[in-house]
């Protein structure tokens, strides 16, 4: 508990952090706000120009800004798209749950995919079988994730037909949603499927030639037991410290998986917003992608402790 | 890669088979010094490549020939085929290779200089100055290295320059951190005492003494990150964020081909080819040389990624 209120206290100036830089980033953007609200609109006056920028409270010291920022997002208000006017907030919370759902099917992919090649090129060290999960790893860490994306577009919606191109399907519909996941998930979750791959095989390794492995071993427990039972839990460690660094990577993935695929989601509305110049989305839609990446890092410290016992934060 | 890292970390494994390791140990050992050479040769032809691009390149790369649209690869005048404008897809490949490993090595190299500045600085004098650098690294962190790039991107500009600048900053935090760990190690030593007992400033004992000890990880660090920002250049090219066209670029010429991928898949597909083989030949040379500089970091940043040293960032 205590280590819960200190991980938390540590996470504020951060969070403080990152809204600062938002704020640094946008007013050293070139271009007047008022400007860019107003937009395309012909025959703008100077006076109304100066109204709009009053309205938005550019006209004030930089100081005051960066407090009244601060306090508004605080409060949870991320101010009014240049582009729609409604509230940033609104339209990143209607977007959301697309990239949330690729996202956390990127980690199963990840996980599921990663997770018994590694136990497999561990246990068959040295053979043909682990040479190729370990090759095939390394040509996944190195392919972009977009062009992967669109192999699979060619492949298995184009060639084959197995499943749609583009979207994310309708709500409710639970099939189509599926289908359209299947190969965005893929596309996003591979690399991290091999980092995972790489981390339990070694891992794994390090565990296997343990005394206690040995033990249970010599207490005639069958191969797959000890596996399962002994070795694969303290292999859970750095597995999970990778699905905990990799969420930012899995969500910036979403950002360019998003737009390979057509698919609505933050990763959308971010590149969108930065082709129209809507800077209050874009300060906004980073924001919550760096929030939620504080905060799944802080979930996976603390779940250290529930997968390993002898984790204690004192 | 893991491989070797098990190669001398692990204890022996339980299943032992000893004639069996003996041959897969050397095996292995050929594979990886031979995988490191083919990196190190890969890296050299996109070099040479680049460098040479105009004697090199059978054509004009941004040179339109109507009448040889969407010509697929084949023996004669287009190896390589032809895009929706009649550009030869070889040329393009030839000077694609100029904007990746030129964004790839400066991006590197500011993420670098700064990062090495930042952890010599906080690592060497601590207190309320490493705290706010260390600070400054989290929040940066936070954020996806592709999202962050994008980011500045927006607020810059496009251009190369900015493209360089963009993803330099944001590679940032592995170097910083890397280097802080390294000094934090260092600063007790004997030598580092002498040297301030000889009446050396910290200016002095950090650039002439302390620096030089931390180069061959800093090194090592760097190969690997070039493959890293070679993927994080050609996502941004691909999102159109990056050199603005027609210049060649890998990730731009992807993105030209999804149009075209039901009829044309090559031109999207063969750009992708040599994003992957790089960054792979990067990927592999980066951990040949980490074992001939730096075996005491076997397995900890043998991740693409940095995954364990740089702390993730992706």
């Amino acid at each position: 508990m205590r280590y819960l209120v200190h991980r938390l206290l540590v996470t504020i100036p951060t969070v403080l952090g990152v809204i600062t830089l938002a704020f640094v980033l946008i007013h050293i953007a070139p271009g007047d706000p008022a400007e860019l609200v107003l937009g395309d609109y012909i025959g703008v006056t100077p006076e109304v120009l100066a109204e709009v920028r009053e309205r938005l409270g550019v006209d004030r010291p930089l100081g005051v800004q960066y407090v009244t920022y601060v306090s508004r997002v605080a409060r949870g208000d991320l101010g009014r798209s240049f582009r729609t006017n409604q509230l940033v907030l609104a339209e990143i919370a209607g977007q959301a749950p697309f990239t949330v759902l690729l996202t956390l099917a990127g980690v199963l992919v990840a996980v599921f995919v990663g997770v018994p090649a590694g136990i497999v090129a561990a246990v068959r060290r040295n053979t043909p079988a682990d040479y190729a999960t370990m090759t095939v790893a390394m040509v996944w860490l190195s392919s972009p994730s977009f062009w992967f994306g669109i192999l699979l577009i060619y492949v298995f919606a184009y060639r084959l037909g197995w499943f749609p191109v583009f979207g994310a399907g309708t709500w409710g519909d639970w099939r189509s949603l599926a289908l359209h996941l299947v190969l965005p998930a893929a596309a996003i979750g591979v690399r991290s499927a091999a980092l995972i791959a790489r981390m339990t095989r070694s891992a794994l390794l390090e565990v296997l030639g343990q005394d206690y492995v040995r033990t249970a071993r010599a207490k005639g427990l069958a191969d797959a037991a000890v596996l399962l039972r002994h070795a694969l839990r303290n292999a859970a460690i750095p597995v999970l410290t990778i699905v905990g660094l990799d969420i930012a990577y899995l969500l910036g993935g979403a950002v360019v998986t998003e737009t390979v695929f057509s698919r609505p989601g933050l990763g959308k509305l971010v590149v969108d917003a930065i082709y129209a110049r809507d800077y209050p989305m874009v300060q906004g839609a980073i924001m919550v992608f760096a929030v939620s990446i504080l905060l799944v890092n802080l979930l996976v410290d603390l779940s250290y402790a529930v997968v390993d016992p002898r984790v204690r934060y004192a | 890669m893991w491989t070797l890292a098990s190669a001398t970390r692990e204890p022996d494994p339980a299943r032992s088979r000893a004639p069996r390791r003996g041959v897969g140990r050397s095996l292995r050992t050929l594979w990886r010094r031979r995988s490191a050479a083919a990196g190190a040769v890969v890296v050299a032809v996109a070099v040479l490549s680049a460098l040479f691009a105009p004697w090199i390149a059978p054509a004009d790369p941004t040179q339109q020939r109507l009448l040889e649209r969407l010509r697929p690869p084949a023996l004669g005048p287009h190896p390589l085929g032809t895009d929706n404008f009649g550009r030869d897809l070889l040329s393009r490949l030839v000077y694609g290779a100029r904007v990746s490993l030129l964004v790839g090595v400066v991006s590197v190299a500011i993420a670098a200089v700064f990062g090495a500045a930042m952890g010599l600085l906080g690592g060497y004098y601590g207190g309320g100055l490493d705290t706010l650098l260390m600070r400054v690294v989290d929040v940066l962190m936070a954020f996806p290295l592709i999202l962050l790039a994008i980011a500045i991107v927006a607020v810059l500009g496009g251009g190369l320059v900015n493209l360089m600048l963009a993803v330099g900053i944001s590679s940032i935090p592995p170097f910083a951190r890397l280097v802080r760990g390294e000094v934090l190690t260092q600063r007790g030593r004997d030598y580092v005492e002498a040297a301030r007992a000889l009446g050396a400033g910290g200016g002095r004992v950090m650039g002439r003494h302390i620096l030089p000890n931390t180069l061959s990880p800093l090194v090592v660090l760097s190969t690997l990150r070039v493959s890293t920002v070679i993927l994080t250049e050609s996502s941004l090219s691909f999102l159109g964020l990056g050199v603005t066209p027609p210049t060649p670029t890998w990730g731009n010429m992807v993105a030209d081909g999804t149009k075209f991928l039901q009829t044309a898949p090559w031109i999207s597909i063969v750009p992708g080819i040599a994003i992957m083989i790089t960054v792979l030949a990067f990927n592999l040379f980066g951990d040949g040389l980490r074992d001939a500089l730096d075996p005491r970091l076997k397995g900890d940043i043998g991740l693409p990624a940095g995954a364990a040293m740089g702390g993730g960032r992706r």
